[in-house]
């Protein structure tokens, strides 16, 4: 009898203790990067953003504080299905504290249903849809690096400046393309230019010609190509085919990464502008990370804005984590404390993450490098203008992210 | 939408280049499975690597456009041949399955060998100086590469099919799908003949590589996206029908045109919604022979 109560009363002491250490310092953290390791994007988030969130991790410091951080990824293969299955057993089963890059605008839209409603994080960089923190806002996302809005509103006011005013769309055909086009449609419209016709082409399209002729049969002085990755590429390489740009009309490449210009090559995409946040020559910072990073790179590429604000993100993360003091595992909460601190990084500089979950930097507008003035193989673009971050993006007062309180 | 005359034509004709590509493709599928009773998914890959053939052979050797169209379907087709003896020949007999299984394996893995060292976004491959530039045809400008592309298809498919269809090796070949045993008997080395013919089909979808290097980037996953389009062609045409398949090839590319034009978003689906039309009508295939 005696044995029995000594051996309930220890039981119970070590219960408490276990229970009590566990409330006080939870300093476990489990990161999933959930991209596309094996599709046409892979070269522009993919095994890139598995490095630069490890690369965050090692440059955050948080292991010297006696913090725990662990790493997975999956290939969600641009198919939202996959991915939010993913992600749910990403949450419930392997408790998974945030959900990293997640490119593809289908796809994010997805998983941020499920993130909201499992109360995780997703720290979006990859995808483009500005729906993303306009009327599909949430408390649980943050939309890092860059979107439509801001792509549209950078190239597309300053192609009609240039005297671009009539567009034509050959756009990708699922929700980025369609609100791609949508964004860029209005710049134009209110900057007094016209839509003369648009062609929606199936994702992952091989051969863009009969979109071209279409494009080049409106005689629009703009070929707006709302599409990405090798899409983009294929088009540009092929409108040159058909001597659309001798011809006298423009291509605007709505959005193009630093990957789909290295593979075009200099010969067919000089002269082309195009918009991002980051690029790995603008200063000491930016030079230094890059480095690191192609050297950890089977491709040894430079990264691409999407890379950087995995890396950029996740270090604001870690902070918001650090100033918590532990890891309350309640996504919200710490959304809510990375939109109270603000951002500050080697690679976008100052800057915020906004009310509805939008992260705020200067954009960039770049200029394709001809030939003969790049310097080596990723000397690529000449910065042509800064659109200040509190004007880049959508402003709140246009905002239709229920967070947002008018 | 309007629909004028002139983009008509244009689109006609732009189906038609793509039609080169799916019937030089489609081609070499056919022979493969007419003689080696192999359904060969590997057949996209092969395709990816002539284009990758073609822009070592560049970039390495400085070995042009013109040569690679050669060298890199016989390099690639030698390539076919050594899979064909040392994994291929052990399925005779068995299950079209396991052929299916065992080239689809190896196309993931030859994909993801190359997508591991060369990444998703591709490589650049200039179009050859002597056909750069176009020709405007009143309809529309006509790149002079894409022309050729027509031309040169034409010329490849009408002679493998007068090879097999036609001379005597063909009638061997055809012999020896029949019969090898009788064949065998008559002195004739089947096995080899199966060899050779296999690197044939592999070596014809590298020189469709090699031609479509300049129009589209060279990408590890290019011969992924394409050769379900084709197996479609193959299976439309007739498995194994040689005129099948040219025939199928040339009009599903325009077919596919004429959707791009009339209702974009279709493109990707017109050529199966097809298939399955054709197969509800015609289980063999359009000149495929019930067997």
């Amino acid at each position: 009898m005696k044995n029995t109560i000594s051996a309930l009363l220890l039981g119970t002491a070590l219960a408490f203790s276990v229970a009590g250490g566990a409330f006080a310092q939870d300093k476990n953290v489990k990161i999933g990067v959930l991209t596309d390791l094996s599709g046409l994007y892979s070269d522009l988030g993919g095994q890139g953003s598995i490095v630069a969130a490890e690369m965050a991790i090692e440059d955050s410091g948080m292991k010297a504080k006696g913090w725990k951080i662990d790493l997975v990824s999956a290939d969600h293969q641009n198919k939202p299905d996959i991915a939010t299955g993913i992600a749910r057993r990403w949450i419930d089963t392997d408790k998974v504290d945030i959900l990293a890059d997640v490119l593809n605008s289908g796809v994010a839209l997805a998983v941020n249903n499920v993130v909201k409603e499992k109360n995780s994080i997703m720290l979006n960089s990859g995808a483009g849809s500005s729906e993303l923190t306009n009327t599909q806002c949430t408390p649980n996302t943050i939309h890092f690096t860059y979107d439509t809005y801001m792509l549209a509103h950078s190239t597309g006011s300053a192609m009609v400046k240039a005297g671009g005013d009539t567009w034509f769309f050959l756009t990708a055909d699922y929700a980025f393309g369609h609100a791609l086009e949508n964004d860029t449609t209005a710049v134009v419209k209110a900057a007094g230019g016209k839509v003369l016709g648009s062609v929606k082409a199936p994702l992952n399209t091989a051969d863009f010609s009969s979109y071209l002729l279409q494009a080049q049969a409106s005689k629009a002085k703009v070929i707006g190509l709302a599409n990405a990755g090798g899409d983009t590429t294929n088009s540009i390489k092929q409108a040159a085919e058909f001597g659309i740009v001798k011809g006298g009309q423009k291509l605007a490449g709505l959005l193009m990464f630093l990957s789909d210009v290295h593979s075009l090559g200099l010969n067919v995409a000089q002269g082309l502008n195009l918009s991002e946040t980051f690029y790995w020559d603008m200063n000491d910072g930016t030079r230094a990370f890059s480095k690191r990073f192609a050297e950890r790179l089977k491709t040894h590429a430079m990264p691409t804005m999407v890379h950087a604000g995995v890396y950029a993100g996740l270090l604001h993360y870690f902070k918001a984590l650090d100033a918590l003091g532990s890891n309350p595992h309640d996504g919200a909460k710490v959304v809510a404390k990375m939109k109270e601190i603000p951002t500050d990084d080697p690679l976008f500089g100052k800057g915020s993450i906004r009310i509805d979950g939008r992260g705020i930097h200067p954009a960039y507008l770049f200029e394709v490098k001809k030939p003969s003035e790049s310097k080596g193989e990723y000397d690529l673009y000449k910065l042509i203008g800064t659109t200040p971050g509190d004007q880049a993006f959508r402003p709140l007062s246009e905002s239709k992210c229920p967070l947002v309180k008018h | 939408m309007s629909i004028s005359l002139p983009a008509l034509s244009a689109q006609l004709l732009v189906g038609l280049i793509n039609g080169s590509f799916y019937a030089l493709l489609s081609l070499g599928l056919a022979v493969i499975f007419g003689m080696l009773n192999i359904i060969n998914f590997a057949h996209g890959a092969v395709y990816m690597m002539g284009a990758f053939c073609a822009y070592f052979l560049l970039n390495i050797f400085g070995i042009g456009y013109w040569p690679a169209l050669i060298i890199a379907p016989i390099v690639v087709g030698i390539f076919g041949m050594v899979m064909e003896r040392t994994m291929l020949k052990w399925l005779t007999g068995l299950d079209h399955l396991y052929g299916l299984l065992l080239t689809f394996g190896l196309a993931l893995i030859i994909q993801g060998i190359f997508q591991n060292y060369f990444g998703s976004s591709g490589l650049p491959y200039a179009i050859p100086s002597e056909l750069q530039g176009g020709m405007n045809l009143g309809f529309m400008f006509l790149p002079i590469y894409r022309g050729w592309v027509i031309v040169c298809s034409l010329v490849v498919c009408i002679a493998t099919w007068y090879a097999i269809e036609r001379t005597r090796l063909g009638a061997y070949l055809r012999a020896a799908t029949e019969n090898p045993t009788l064949v065998r008997a008559f002195g004739i080395n089947v096995p080899r003949m199966i060899t050779l013919t296999y690197g044939l089909g592999v070596g014809l979808a590298a020189l469709a590589g090699v031609l479509s290097a300049p129009i589209n980037q060279v990408r590890p996953l290019m011969g992924a996206d394409l050769i379900i389009v084709v197996f479609a062609v193959v299976v439309i045409g007739g498995m194994g029908s040689i005129m099948g398949s040219i025939i199928t090839g040339f009009s599903l590319g325009i077919i596919e045109g004429l959707t791009k034009y009339f209702y974009p978003e279709a493109s990707n689906t017109v050529v199966f919604v097809f298939m399955v039309l054709v197969l509800l009508v015609k289980p063999a295939g359009l000149t495929g022979r019930a067997t």
